[in-house]
């Protein structure tokens, strides 16, 4: 069986977002990370190589310093890795960047695909299934459990209020929730080998059946108007009346910012 | 000119091996690992571990599974194919939140793998390196004796050879890993030789499984620090253990002992740093947000000046202990650069921890902070796997040879 796991280098918004004076993120003053719906599917992925054999094969588009997070993978057991870097590809948003891992993953066999749900710098959910859109195969989002039998995968698809048990044929991709699984440590002795490991670097000239007007800033419908950090919320009102002039309190309140 | 060069070229070597303190990239991923798996997987626990005594069992496995228990084994072996300094700095970090996990990573590698490593043969290798390696065994070393600690010539528990069986008799004390342990390296005396006239103990070093018969454990030791450790007393008596079973060449065991010992030092030099490094952390974040006077205390100058000789102490520390970790790697003797890594970070693992609890004031005695703990855990770096005095005593023989 052939794995390959889309993963992206993020930066880590633990410690709160900066920004550039122009809105973009200031990713320099961030440390970067993998993100973490990414490495719970490649976690399932290295649960399923471990349980069924397989191999496993990461895959991201980003600057050279992205190598690092290929790196960590490989470091956690990944076979193989590829980087996708070129300048005409800077700037993409989601549609420029599914089509993009696309034409990538053309290069590739695979059975299933494995993404993360959503990355912690965008929040969109989009790429993964956009990318089984362009390969023309099924897509399972927001896998919260996940099984293979007999060329199907099984999986449990999360809901607000429960979940669907999906079975699909593969080939098939599937959007991974960090909830899947905890993610296994590097080894001391996997980071050394992924050190030494051979990466394999695409650019545009290795990407199969895509145009040039769907890449990059150009190819990118989505237009960021502005962007900023979580407002705080103010520490709010205090009042303290008896029951019935607290309900006509609320109640004022409300109509006044026209909620009711 | 052809001197200088020479010259040039000898100056142009030994900066390239002594003066890069510079880690490359796997070093450093390597750091963030241990720091993480520390931070997430050990600091919950510390506490607990030493307020119960319990040896922490499912922080044993959980190292294991991420190969923590056999970093300086070759791949060959079921290791994870890295350096001494890989293996110092995962001690180093581990003691930053708990000095219990770092002995016992320290213990099972420096004095039961790597001594199999350099001495076993080939079977013996292959027999016991892979469980080792992977932690699904955990290994000890049983060396002192209550008649004897640093001096290894007091030795009492004997060896002797009955057809194909070694039969060992005796006591052990103060054994780390005790009963927690698999494997077990001892060092007993197999006979008297004559050497210069005089008669001396022949010593040897055997490998030796726990539930093998006649091989029992005393007393578990209640100890001021490093209290999750386990320590106790192992006893010998009609223990038959194969032939095959010697490590190394009969009669070399005094000298199996003190190069393991050499080894051993690095990872507690490493545990002594670690503690001195976690203290200084706790200090620095603490002496901002204590407030006295009207203002935190580290806006005193006697706090600065207090921190400053902290850091720059740990710096130099962290620099022997590198240095040590990497004059093992390079093959030959290391025994100085080890004693002086030992001496220096387990002193100053004491004042920099002794320093945190006062700058912390009455809260730095209280249990809940935990300077009081990485304090008591300190002192046995001054003491154990050689005290002080003998660290003083290896390094001068050096100079004065």
């Amino acid at each position: 069986m052939k794995i390959v796991v889309c993963i992206k280098q993020v930066p880590d918004t633990k410690g709160g977002v900066q920004f550039n004076p122009d809105g973009t993120l200031n990713r320099k003053a961030m440390l970067a990370i993998m993100n973490p719906d990414d490495k719970a599917g490649l976690e399932a992925a290295l649960r399923l190589r471990d349980q069924y054999g397989a191999e496993v094969t990461v895959i991201t588009m980003g600057l050279p310093k992205a190598k690092d997070v290929l790196i960590e993978a490989m470091a956690m057991g990944a076979d193989k890795a590829i980087l996708i870097t070129d300048r005409v590809l800077g700037g993409a948003d989601t549609w420029a960047t599914s089509t993009t891992l696309a034409g990538a993953l053309r290069n590739l066999e695979y059975d299933l695909i494995m993404t993360g749900r959503q990355a912690i710098d965008g929040d969109t959910a989009q790429v993964g299934p956009q990318i089984s859109e362009h390969l023309g195969i099924p897509v399972i989002s927001y896998a919260q459990k996940l099984d293979i039998a007999g060329g199907y995968v099984i999986v449990q698809r999360q809901y607000e209020d429960g979940y669907h048990v999906l079975k699909a044929k593969m080939p098939c991709l599937i959007t991974a929730l960090a909830e899947l699984n905890k993610p296994r440590y590097m080894t001391p002795g996997g980071i050394f080998d992924a050190c030494e490991a051979e990466i394999t670097t695409y650019n545009r000239g290795h990407l199969i059946d895509v145009d040039d007007a769907n890449l990059g800033l150009t190819g990118s419908p989505t237009k960021i108007a502005r962007a900023s950090d979580k407002v705080k919320k103010g520490s709010g009102e205090q009042v303290n009346l008896d029951p019935e002039a607290s309900v006509a309190y609320i109640l004022e309140k409300l109509t006044e910012k026209h909620i009711i | 000119m052809a001197l200088l060069l020479v010259l040039l070229d000898h100056y142009a070597i030994v900066e390239e091996t002594i003066m890069d303190f510079n880690l490359d990239k796997k070093h450093e991923m390597a750091r963030a690992l241990f720091q993480e798996f520390a931070e997430n997987e050990v600091k919950p626990l510390a506490q607990e571990v030493d307020e119960t005594e319990a040896f922490p069992v499912a922080t044993v496995k959980n190292m294991a599974a991420c190969g923590f228990l056999g970093i300086p084994v070759p791949k060959e072996y079921g290791g994870q194919g890295c350096d001494t300094l890989t293996y110092a700095m995962c001690v180093e970090e581990l003691a930053k939140v708990c000095g219990t996990t770092a002995v016992i990573v320290s213990a099972h590698t420096s004095l039961c793998i790597d001594p199999i490593m350099t001495y076993g043969t080939s079977a013996q290798k292959e027999k016991y390196l892979p469980p080792l390696a992977k932690g699904e065994k955990l290994g000890a070393f049983g060396l002192t004796e209550p008649g004897a600690g640093t001096d290894a010539q007091g030795q009492q528990t004997k060896a002797v050879l009955d057809g194909d069986e070694w039969v060992l008799n005796g006591s052990k004390v103060f054994i780390t890993n005790g009963k927690y342990a698999d494997l077990y390296i001892i060092i007993a005396v197999t006979g008297i030789v004559e050497k210069r006239g005089k008669p001396l103990k022949e010593i040897s070093a055997f490998i030796v499984e726990k539930g093998t018969p006649g091989f029992t454990f005393g007393t578990k030791e209640k100890k001021m620090g490093i209290r999750g450790s386990a320590t106790y007393e192992l006893i010998f008596t009609d223990c038959r253990i194969p032939k095959e079973n010697l490590l190394g060449v009969q009669g070399k065991g005094f000298g199996i002992a003190m190069h393991t010992l050499d080894g051993g030092r690095i990872g507690i030099a490493a545990q002594a740093l670690g503690l001195a490094e976690g203290a200084l952390a706790r200090t620095v974040e603490y002496v901002k947000e204590r407030k006295q006077f009207g203002r935190s205390i580290a806006q005193f100058q006697n706090t600065q000046f207090q921190l400053a000789d902290m850091a720059t102490k740990v710096q130099a520390a962290q620099m022997l202990v590198y240095r040590a970790a990497k004059a093992k790697e390079q093959g030959g003797s290391y025994s100085t650069e080890a004693a002086m890594a030992k001496l220096y970070a387990a002193e100053i693992a004491m004042e920099v921890t002794t320093k945190a609890v006062q700058l912390h004031g009455g809260y730095g005695y209280i249990r809940e902070y935990e300077v009081e703990r990485m304090m008591r855990d300190a002192k046995i770096t001054e003491i154990y796997e050689g005290t002080s005095e003998v660290q003083r005593m290896v390094i001068s023989a050096d100079l004065l040879k």
